[in-house]
């Protein structure tokens, strides 16, 4: 790879590469994300490069290893470019078919992902509701290019906003765009980007300043961050350079939790191709811009995503929040300055630069503009990552997108901002997604993982579930956070067991409140979220808990029976199943379940093809 | 100087003084635990909590901690503020109840209960003897091991320290270490007897192998209630 030497160097690079596209040469479009490889997609590549080579096609048909694209229900999937034709979970077999299918320029109708209603295929992907009801501005840059190629990203028009900066705005106008675009961080807090990058770039250029991508995503079942590390690691490296020429700031650091290898992977490839080609180090594109990047990984701590405790963390010290003031923009790393901005912000960057600030604004909402990605993920029938502008109601992510409840089950709640989030219920389900909206309903908004919940959930098992993840999670340093969980989790405990009495409700509450009031970051002032959330909108199954020892989804193991009902055929397959041998029965007769031997583990229950276990 | 009001009163300190130095220096009390003149703020207790700001806005902060601000409007004793301080109160003694520093702090609050489940611990994590070893001692003989429920205190890898003189300071600035006070069966140990100038009540003949320095005690008052 040539150095670039002055930004007209870029510019030709450029051309000359898009000179070289070759428009009409389909091309094989395979997902390999973590959750893509996880699911099968490095044996559809070896297939298809197999093919290729055999039957000489090499020429013919083109094949591009990319990021998750978000449909992460369909994986392993095919994308055929520039037919748009989508093949969700293929196989290898039905690998060789595609393969041969393209070269003879078909459409496989068998194997298209079918319309649920009407049982038909979609011919070109964009169709399939899933993504036809998104606004993917910054996904669909993931299906454009090869993660670990800096050329195919370039093609694309990565680096063109830097470029565009570098050679018509000044700093000043650069950082002024970021704020008239209105970005605002999105790493769950919505802290307004523009202001931060305003309040660094005031400072003097001594101590140097840092810039910080924080990519320790840890929510459960959330993963976008993560997408796009995989997928697209070059928006980030650009949004960190626009930043650096807007602020002055010369060293970036990129802290990834160790937890994601192929990000940490694609990053270093991205990293070291951006050295080779000049777009980091000093004097960058001739413009005098110094700005480098430095990967840390991070040690695999929860609270680390906090910032004081990611700068402690970055710092090589225990990763464990300090009290603001001062705030790291005045004193971060090392006490220098450090503008931390979360991983999806720093990917928006170059797109308000692409689409100029007023462009951008026009999508979402007031104060809340831009799209926000959300992994959808729980009960419902598409999980994935979906991109939606800000402000759309949660019943349009999850019946338009998703598709609605998976199964027969009936959907209850969502679960937004992770463990630190809270349950909006069904009926709440008009409510705007955007930062304001979801604070005022006792939610967050997070980083942006959505937890579909059906009648099958018991809301005090969630509450319980997401408080038994921030006990382990706690630093330990504020007592109220370290003692507060562990005693919300003691009270949720007795509850699910049938234990608790109305007083231990009460205490709950009372302690969840006091527990918000009086920690010391963000883990443990939001750390009460899913209890007070679930107790705002669930209050009456905490009661049916309580008084009447009963748990309505059948979830809480202490106060449930299992039994068998009529329609029980006597197959004798939940015999064969039951660890405890708690199930008798004559061959053909209704079979019964000996409660004192049962171990309530549900084994039957999954087994059952007559739908004869009852829980109750 | 910065001017600012605490709990309706004007003071005016020196930059950099926290809020919790400027309200004791107006004779406000505020209790704290991890807190100890000559040590670095370290927040940790959450004993020391005040309420700044107005409105919706209005938040609680660790006084030890925060800085003081021009104009900045502080309440020492506010309600929510009592209901966070009795609420931590409630938790410390819940976990370690045989503290005679903890003790005395619930007595002064009157908090006479918990309602949490009973734990003996010996340690609340208030990081004092740490930072008595590394800031005055000079030895960083001992840190915080572990994460949320596993943090210690203690040596790296349990081995003795070979930069630990010996001297004693950590046990001496300890809240729980030095006086406890574990009644004759520990669920009884709350009861704060020795901060309240209630009736005497001599169970001498429970006492007969160990020193209550609480003489005279008061917990028959307690069983009473």
């Amino acid at each position: 790879m040539e150095r670039l030497q002055v930004i007209e160097d870029f510019s030709s690079l450029q051309a000359r590469l898009t000179a070289d596209r070759e428009p009409n040469i389909p091309v094989i479009v395979i997902p390999a994300g973590t959750c893509g490889q996880a699911s099968g997609a490095n044996d559809l590549i070896r297939v298809t490069k197999r093919e290729l080579l055999d039957k000489g096609l090499t020429d013919k048909i083109h094949l591009r290893v990319t990021g998750c694209h978000g449909f992460c229900e369909a994986e392993p999937s095919v994308l055929i470019e520039p037919q748009g034709t989508f093949y969700p979970k293929v196989d290898a077999k039905q690998m060789v078919r595609i393969v041969q299918a393209v070269a003879a320029d078909e459409v496989l109708e068998d194997l298209l992902f079918a319309d649920p209603e009407t049982g038909r295929g979609f011919y070109r992907y964009d169709k399939i509701p899933f993504f036809r009801n998104q606004q993917r501005s910054i996904m669909r840059m993931n299906q454009a290019l090869d993660p670990i190629r800096i050329y195919t990203c370039i093609v694309s028009g990565g680096y063109g906003a830097l470029q565009d900066v570098l050679a018509n705005r000044s700093p000043y106008q650069a950082l002024q765009e970021v704020k008239d675009s209105g970005l605002r961080g999105r790493g769950g807090a919505g802290f307004p980007t523009g202001l931060k990058w305003d309040l660094l770039a005031a400072l003097p250029d001594e101590p140097a300043k840092i810039l910080v991508c924080n990519a320790d995503e840890g929510d459960p079942g959330a993963y976008m961050d993560r997408s796009i590390l995989e997928g697209n690691p070059h928006s980030i490296i650009e949004g960190m350079l626009i930043a650096a020429y807007a602020t002055g700031a010369t060293e970036g650091v990129l802290y990834v939790r160790n937890e994601y290898p192929l990000a940490i992977k694609h990053l270093m490839i991205a990293l070291r191709q951006c050295r080779e080609l000049g777009l980091l180090g000093d004097d960058i594109l001739g413009t005098g811009l110094r700005f480098d990047i430095e990967l840390v990984r991070g040690a695999g701590a929860f609270v680390c995503g906090e910032e004081t405790a990611l700068i402690r963390s970055i710092e090589g010290k225990m990763g464990e929040p300090v009290q603001r003031p001062p705030f790291p923009v005045e004193k971060g790393i090392n006490g220098r300055p450090t503008a931390i901005n979360n991983v999806e912000t720093w990917a928006n960057i170059p797109l308000i630069f692409k689409l100029g600030a007023e462009e951008y604004a026009k999508v979402g909402t007031n104060g809340n503009t831009g799209t926000k990605i959300f992994s959808l993920v729980g009960k419902i029938k598409n999980t994935g990552l979906v991109e939606v502008p800000m402000g759309i109601t949660i019943e349009k992510i999850v019946h338009d997108i998703g598709g609605g409840a998976r199964g027969n089950g009936k959907i209850k709640a969502v679960q937004t901002g992770g463990p630190s989030g809270g349950c909006i219920p069904a009926d709440r389900f008009d409510l705007p997604v955007d930062y304001d909206s979801l604070a005022k309903a006792g939610s967050i908004m997070g980083s942006g993982g959505m937890i579909v919940m059906d009648d099958n959930t018991c809301m005090v098992d969630v509450a319980k579930y997401f408080m038994n993840f921030l006990m382990d999670e706690s630093c330990g340093k504020c007592f109220t956070c370290r003692k507060g969980t562990q005693r919300m989790y003691e009270i949720l405990e007795d509850i699910s067991n049938g234990k608790a009495t109305l007083q231990d409700l009460d205490l709950l509450e009372e302690l969840a409140h006091v527990v918000k009031d009086t920690t010391m970051c963000g883990l443990g002032q939001t750390a009460s979220n899913p209890v007070l959330s679930t107790l705002r909108y669930f209050r009456d199954e905490y009661i049916e808990h309580i008084e009447n020892q009963r748990c309505p989804a059948g979830v809480c193991k202490e106060l449930v029976t299992y039994s068998i009902n009529e329609n029980c055929t006597g197959c004798g397959l939940c015999v064969t199943v039951c660890s405890e041998g708690a199930i008798s029965g004559e061959k053909k007769g209704r079979h019964v379940i000996d409660v004192d031997k049962c171990i309530k583990c549900g084994s039957c229950r999954t087994v059952c093809n007559f739908d004869a276990i009852d829980v109750r | 100087m910065i001017t600012l009001t605490i709990n309706g009163l004007q003071t005016s300190v020196e930059k950099g003084t926290t809020l919790l130095e400027a309200a004791s220096s107006l004779g406000f009390p505020i209790p704290t635990l991890c807190h100890m003149e000559g040590l670095s703020p370290y927040g940790a207790c959450r004993l020391c909590m005040v309420e700044i700001g107005e409105g919706p806005r209005a938040k609680l902060v660790s006084s030890c901690t925060y800085p003081a601000q021009e104009g900045l409007k502080v309440r020492t004793a506010s309600s929510r503020v009592l209901r966070a301080r009795n609420m931590v109160i409630e938790l410390l003694l819940a976990s370690c109840p045989q503290s005679k520093t903890i003790q005395d702090i619930a007595a002064a609050h009157n908090i006479r209960r918990q309602r949490f489940r009973q734990e003996y611990e010996d340690c609340i994590l208030c990081g004092l003897c740490v930072r008595m070893c590394e800031e005055q001692m000079m030895a960083k003989a001992i840190g915080f091991r572990g994460r949320g429920q596993n943090r210690t205190v203690g040596t790296p890898f349990d081995i003795k320290s070979d930069v630990c003189r010996l001297c004693g300071g950590c046990i001496y600035v300890c809240p729980t270490c030095q006086l406890r006070c574990t009644y004759t069966e520990p669920e009884k140990a709350i009861c704060g007897g020795c901060a309240n100038l209630a009736p005497p009540c001599v169970e001498k003949d429970q006492f007969d192998d160990m020193m209550c320095y609480m003489t005279p005690c008061v917990a028959c008052e307690i069983e009473k209630d």
